[in-house]
């Protein structure tokens, strides 16, 4: 009886050690599963799967990296020596051109002379650029070359300046316009959050009465709870339209309306990690102050906030990491345009608004998928950086107590 | 400028920067419910969607979200709690515990967008669940476990240890003291850590959105494999994307009333309860 119990006691123990580790086991599939579904992207071919592009053999350009594919295709290069070839304009051959050159008996059947019918239609034009599928790549042909189709690189990600991930033939993945909307966002949501959240907190910690202290509290947590897609569709219904016709804006859905739902739903977190901070002043500090003929005022900015002044930066630190990962809110008022920020008062899109506007529409396991999870590493690094910040800072802050 | 008169702007400012704290949740709470409180009514709440979601009510939404939250709980509270009573109860004050409560604080400040990646990913495609309730409510139990967690921690926390070591020298086991004194007693704020995610789990859209919610299904779920429509993202739906947004308009006011009310009356409802048994401890 008396071993059987222990028995037990064991088996509670080790389940409960068990369930303390699923944190950590969680973080850990976590990272598993987002860098591996993104780690696909990476040595992607630039082009859509299956196809390639073809060049006459005369042609000196061996290589195009995405960013050149796309501008060609969108008609913004044309000519080769903007490429570093011959003076010569781009002529471009898209796959279903060749069966208004050709009829269907001449193409033979099942397409089998297409091939060689692709072959001759490049090698009469020394300008032309083709854009075939690989099984039809007429690669006998002595007067055809195929170009190297690079892979998808690091650079093209992370130092590429658009955002097209549906552009055929080449999709760009250039993340820099989503990161730098998702921080010139938070960067305004923190800039107005910061005075008022730390006014807020001087007042909680060091003015108020206990009567106006049991309205604000509640007040702030109330804020605290209201759901994200509430503060968006209030941001929608009432913000956006009041800044449209303020500003005289074409459209009020800006980065300046994402930043004001941002800065609001911020709030509470500087709030009560600042307001913390300032309580933790030593009483005796404060006494000194005022004993040496500082006034209230005096005391607040020159003993009381320096003082708090590491759990003040790890509030800014917090905040800035809510507002960096928030999704729905952001979504729906900052009018989700992938282009870099030049102002305030234009149409933005941040990381987790793309993540949530487009896995939607994008096929499981594509490059425009895997491209998102991207996205959703660099979100979960940067939240992580945050959230390990913030822990040393608010250590130090311990240590300077102690 | 004297110090005086510094001291009465600077004072007069935190003043008006207080109000205008308690200004803003007004505005916003006062919007929704102005405009939502007229759209409520037994029919809205229990009727479907009709005429593309222009007119109708959101019984679906509703029950789909009570799926959600009643699914993310059953998985994630059981959970939370063990992990809460292993680090306050037995893992004592070592590397390893401090490891554990940085890896949940890290866990909690995950964007939900990235629950929702990763719901995906793991539970809807490599575990081949689809868009599912129990996708959904195993990701949506991720996201409130380490608030769970926490809770449980700090209702385990107030229990004085002159409990532990009185149950301990009447001759009691480790796993009896655990049992029948300290659960008991840190139950009510336990539960305050239940309440509190409800409330959480019913708002968040971000991470259902891939891995459970429907933009339009009028027939109630029947099984935990089936999609459900949910009530913060038909809001997000009607609110952007639906076939008439100007007349959806009521509706979407009446979800986001309905919403708000469920999310803010589960905090209050926290907030009575810790009250009142977080002093009877003492």
């Amino acid at each position: 009886m008396k071993a059987l119990r222990r028995f037990a006691e064991h088996l509670v123990e080790g389940l409960l050690a068990l369930s303390g580790s699923v944190t950590s086991l969680a973080i850990l599939l976590i990272v598993i599963f987002l860098f591996k579904e993104a780690s696909g992207l990476f040595g992607s071919p630039a082009i859509e799967k299956g196809y390639v592009l073809c060049v006459h053999s005369t042609n000196s350009t061996d290589v195009l990296n995405p960013y050149q594919i796309k501008r060609i295709f969108d008609s913004e290069t044309a000519n080769w020596n903007e490429l570093g070839g011959k003076d010569m304009e781009i002529s471009l051959f898209r796959f279903d051109d060749i069966f208004s050159l050709y009829s269907d008996e001449e193409l033979g059947e099942d397409y089998s002379l297409l091939p060689e019918k692709l072959g001759e239609t490049i090698s009469q034009n020394p300008a032309i650029l083709a854009f075939i599928p690989e099984k039809y790549a007429p690669a006998e042909n002595p007067s055809v070359k195929i170009l190297k189709i690079p892979e998808i690189s690091f650079s093209d990600i992370f130092g590429g300046k658009e955002w097209f991930p549906t552009a055929t033939p080449a999709p760009q993945f250039g993340i820099l316009p989503l990161i730098a909307g998702t921080l010139w966002v938070s960067l305004f949501a923190i800039l107005i959050a910061l005075p008022l959240g730390m006014g807020v907190a001087i007042y909680l910690s060091e003015l108020s009465n206990e009567r106006t202290r049991k309205i604000l509290k509640p007040t702030i947590e109330l804020l605290a709870g209201i759901p994200s897609v509430v503060y968006g569709f209030f941001g929608l219904a009432v913000l956006v339209p009041l800044i449209q016709r303020t500003l005289n804006l074409p459209v009020g859905e800006t980065a300046f309306a994402g930043s004001l739902i941002l800065a609001i739903m911020a709030l509470p977190t500087i709030i009560t990690v600042a307001e913390d901070a300032m309580r933790n002043t030593p009483k005796a500090m404060r006494e000194a102050s005022l004993a040496l003929g500082a006034t209230h005022w005096q005391t607040i900015y020159r003993v009381v906030v320096p003082y708090a002044a590491s759990g003040i930066t790890a509030a800014v630190v917090l905040g800035t990491g809510r507002a960096v990962g928030e999704t729905m809110a952001v979504l729906m008022v900052t009018g989700n345009a992938a282009v870099m920020p030049h102002s305030l008062f234009e149409p933005v899109r941040t990381i987790p608004a793309t993540i949530a506007a487009e896995l939607g529409e994008a096929p499981g396991g594509g490059v425009h998928y895997q491209a998102l999870f991207v996205l959703g590493c660099v979100l979960f690094v940067i939240t992580m950086a945050v959230s390990i910040s913030a822990e040393i800072i608010s250590k130090r802050n311990r240590g300077k107590q102690a | 400028m004297s110090k005086k008169t510094s001291q009465k702007i600077a004072f007069f400012i935190f003043r008006l920067l207080g109000l205008l704290v308690v200004g803003i949740l007004v505005w916003i709470l006062g919007f929704i419910v102005y405009n939502g409180i007229g759209v409520i009514s037994w029919e809205f709440l229990t009727s479907a969607p009709s005429e593309g979601m222009t007119s109708g009510g959101i019984f679906p939404a509703i029950v789909g979200t009570l799926c959600l939250v009643a699914g993310s709980i059953v998985f994630a509270f059981p959970l939370g709690v063990m992990s809460g009573i292993y680090m306050n109860e037995y893992a004592g004050n070592g590397k390893l515990v401090r490891f554990i409560r940085i890896m949940t604080n890290n866990l909690g400040g995950i964007p939900s967008i990235v629950f929702g990646l990763f719901g995906m990913a793991l539970f809807v495609n490599a575990f081949k669940f689809g868009d599912s309730i129990i996708a959904g409510s195993l990701t949506l139990g991720l996201l409130i476990l380490p608030l769970i967690i926490r809770t449980t921690e700090e209702a385990l926390k107030a229990i004085p240890d002159s409990f532990r070591t009185g149950s301990l020298a009447l001759g009691a086991t480790r796993l009896q003291t655990v049992a029948r004194i300290i659960l008991p007693m840190a139950f009510p704020n336990i539960v305050t850590g239940l309440i509190l995610s409800i409330g959480r789990v019913s708002g968040e859209t971000a991470p259902i959105l891939f891995t459970v919610a429907a933009y339009f299904l009028p027939k109630l779920p029947t099984g935990i494999f089936d999609q459900v429509m949910a009530l913060p993202y038909h809001l997000y739906v009607i609110a952007t994307s639906g076939t008439d947004i100007e007349a959806s308009r009521p509706v979407a006011y009446g979800s986001a009333l309905t919403l708000i009310a469920i999310v803010l009356l589960m905090n209050m409802l926290a907030g009575i309860l810790r009250k009142c048994f977080g002093k009877k401890i003492k």
